[in-house]
């Protein structure tokens, strides 16, 4: 995406939401040492990284940084070959009981949306809870749609995925992964994949999950975004972590050089 | 969407319009059309005259075929040996109500809102092989027992192409996500299946079964032969199914996997929610084919003494009473198939229609 910082991403700085700092649970999820490897390319190299609960996590980097691929680790979607991710409690290892356990908690959405084509949106929404959860439908369907509420489409509950707009199924898919209510959500690169005028309308949703005190992790160039929501921006390059820092020091005073020169080029135009 | 007072422009049929655009747009297109109706016009009437206008339709025997057309008196006067081979006469009943279960099953299918269509259609594909099971060859609640050599003609085809066409899904199905499984023990298996069967002729697949087979079962251990052709043809036809099947697991965009796995579905939930209602849509087409085909092929048990409805009227054509009416046998054969036929790739295009939503990620 060319114009990351849109005017729109900047005039929801006046939204910020209120920081939640009562005592939560100190590192759901932890990464220690991990290093992952595709065949003989070493894409993440011994990345450590403490998230609490409750913490909202900016990853940004150039492409190919390793970004994507670090947080498709913490629920398994990629392997990891060394060291520890533990979700939860949980240690993601080649145990499938244990990968499904953490699956449950985290919910993710994804660039490409990936709704279920063939099903309509309250049917995305309701399938997991009903199959996973175990839940009655008609409660099922219920929580669904106050889900479809809170991302302002409960008129299209009866659609189907092909005929929404990209906003408005990205939208469904943040409502699908939530109706398991996750511990945690992954956000990877959310609104890459969207025309320009409907990414307000994502991150509008995204800032006011953010507000309700869910612990985030977004891969985004989102820039506006991280300034008005992140607890901590991560900057990723050649799958190592460079540099984090609180959003305010991170955009005024960076510290290392690769930093510098990335913000450089994201900001300039 | 806008309030718009403009409408799209109404296509006119004018027939001398569309007649001059498109059959006499130059001297060529001209000379073809002429060409073409000349031959229907010389064609048609003979066709129509041997079928119909000179054809006997009344009578008992053949010498009341005295028209110059077909002779359907020989169809008529035998369609009792084409549709249930040698079954016995009173107990034909028994395949009578099959064909009506059948018929009950699977004709509302065409109707959109047939109330209990899918109950219908599921018992048409679960219930249906268990009534045929006991009802056909008797021989338990007090039904008398019917040998299955004495099983021919209409019934018979359609008992191995039924039984074949429902067997075969979802093996096919289970051979299928092995062949794509990282299980390598799994996947191998399946690869071995699949490429032994499918590289083998259907006759040769019939011969073994029929002539082989018996020889590597243990002593005392005997399968009738119609059943060793239906679990031959099944397990042949589900190697094709499970080719069919995994390109439709292919085409399924990796997204879709990684959306199911991140709701924590698991791998059957996944499978079976997401991932095979989608593939096996997609496939359609693909199934439909190879269960046409197979419903064709199942003629092949003629070679190894089963008396299929072609078997059955071949058997009767050379019949000395009936003299010249091999064209009248094979013409009802090939009606017979195309109405079965046509009907399958009917339902099939109901169902992709039905199913479609619009959406191909």
């Amino acid at each position: 995406m060319g114009n990351s910082m849109t005017d729109q991403t900047l005039t929801s700085e006046t939204q910020t939401p209120p920081k939640d700092q009562s005592d939560k649970k100190p590192g759901i999820i932890r990464v220690e040492g991990m290093h992952k490897w595709y065949g003989d390319f070493h894409v993440l190299k011994d990345l450590n990284l403490t998230v609490d609960q409750g913490e909202r996590i900016v990853i940004c980097g150039p492409s190919g940084s390793g970004k994507s691929t670090f947080i498709r680790c913490i629920n398994r979607l990629e392997e990891h070959q060394q060291g520890k991710i533990i979700v939860d409690d949980v240690e993601l290892t080649d145990d499938v009981r244990q990968i499904d356990t953490v699956r449950r908690e985290v919910g993710m959405v994804f660039q490409h949306f990936n709704l279920f084509p063939h099903l309509t949106v309250l049917e995305n929404c309701c399938l997991s809870p009903i199959w996973v959860r175990k839940t009655p439908r008609k409660e099922a369907e219920a929580s669904a749609m106050e889900y479809l509420e809170r991302v302002k489409i409960p008129d299209q509950a009866n659609k189907f995925p092909g005929q929404l707009s990209g906003g408005q199924q990205q939208r469904v898919a943040i409502a699908r992964a939530l109706c398991m209510k996750p511990k945690i959500m992954l956000f990877d690169e959310p609104t890459s994949a969207l025309d320009p005028e409907m990414i307000k309308e994502v991150l509008d949703v995204m800032i006011e999950l953010a507000g309700s005190g869910m612990t985030m992790m977004c891969v985004t160039h989102e820039m506006g975004f991280a300034k008005t929501v992140a607890d901590r921006v991560i900057f990723m390059d050649g799958g190592e972590i460079v540099e984090q820092a609180p959003p305010h020091e991170f955009f005024t005073n960076p510290q290392e050089a690769r930093t510098q020169k990335f913000l450089q080029q994201i900001l300039a135009h | 969407m806008t309030e718009s007072t403009m409408k799209a422009p109404k296509k006119a049929l004018r027939p001398v319009k569309w007649m001059r655009e498109n059959l006499f747009s130059g001297w060529f297109n001209t000379a073809l059309t002429l060409a073409v109706a000349y031959l229907l016009v010389t064609s048609v009437g003979p066709l129509l005259n041997w079928f119909f206008l000179d054809a006997n339709f009344v009578g008992s025997d053949a010498s009341d075929c005295t028209g110059a057309g077909a002779c359907w008196l020989f169809i008529s006067q035998r369609l009792n040996f084409f549709i249930y081979g040698f079954y016995p006469d009173e107990l034909q009943w028994r395949v009578d109500t099959m064909f009506l279960l059948l018929a009950v099953a699977f004709v509302p299918q065409f109707v959109e809102r047939f109330p209990g269509r899918k109950w219908l259609g599921l018992f048409g594909i679960f219930g249906l092989p268990v009534v045929g099971y006991f009802l056909i060859p008797g021989g338990t609640f007090g039904l008398e027992e019917v040998q299955s050599s004495k099983w021919g003609g209409l019934m018979l085809t359609l008992i191995l192409a039924y039984i074949g066409i429902i067997a075969s899904l979802p093996i096919g199905i289970l051979l299928a996500l092995g062949r794509r499984s990282d299980m390598p023990i799994i996947r191998g298996i399946c690869v071995v299946f699949i490429e032994v069967w499918r590289a083998v002729p259907l006759i040769t697949v019939l011969f073994m079964a029929s002539v082989m087979l018996p020889l590597f079962l243990p002593e005392g251990v005997n399968f009738e032969k119609l059943a060793r052709a239906l679990i031959g043809i099944t397990l042949w036809q589900s190697a094709y199914m499970a080719e069919v099947i995994r390109g439709g697991l292919q085409a399924i965009p990796r997204g879709q996997y990684e959306a199911a796995d991140a709701l924590g579905l698991g791998y059957w939930r996944k499978m079976g929610l997401v991932i095979l209602p989608q593939a096996l849509k997609m496939v359609i087409p693909g199934i439909v084919n190879t269960f046409i085909s197979l419903f064709k092929d199942t003629t092949l048990v003629l070679i190894i003494g089963l008396f299929d409805i072609l078997g059955t009227v071949q058997s009767t054509v050379t019949d000395p009473a009936w003299q010249n009416v091999a064209i009248e046998g094979y013409v009802f054969v090939a009606f017979c198939f195309w109405v079965f036929c046509f009907g399958i790739s009917r339902y099939s295009q109901n169902l992709e229609r039905k199913l479609d939503t619009g959406h191909k990620t």
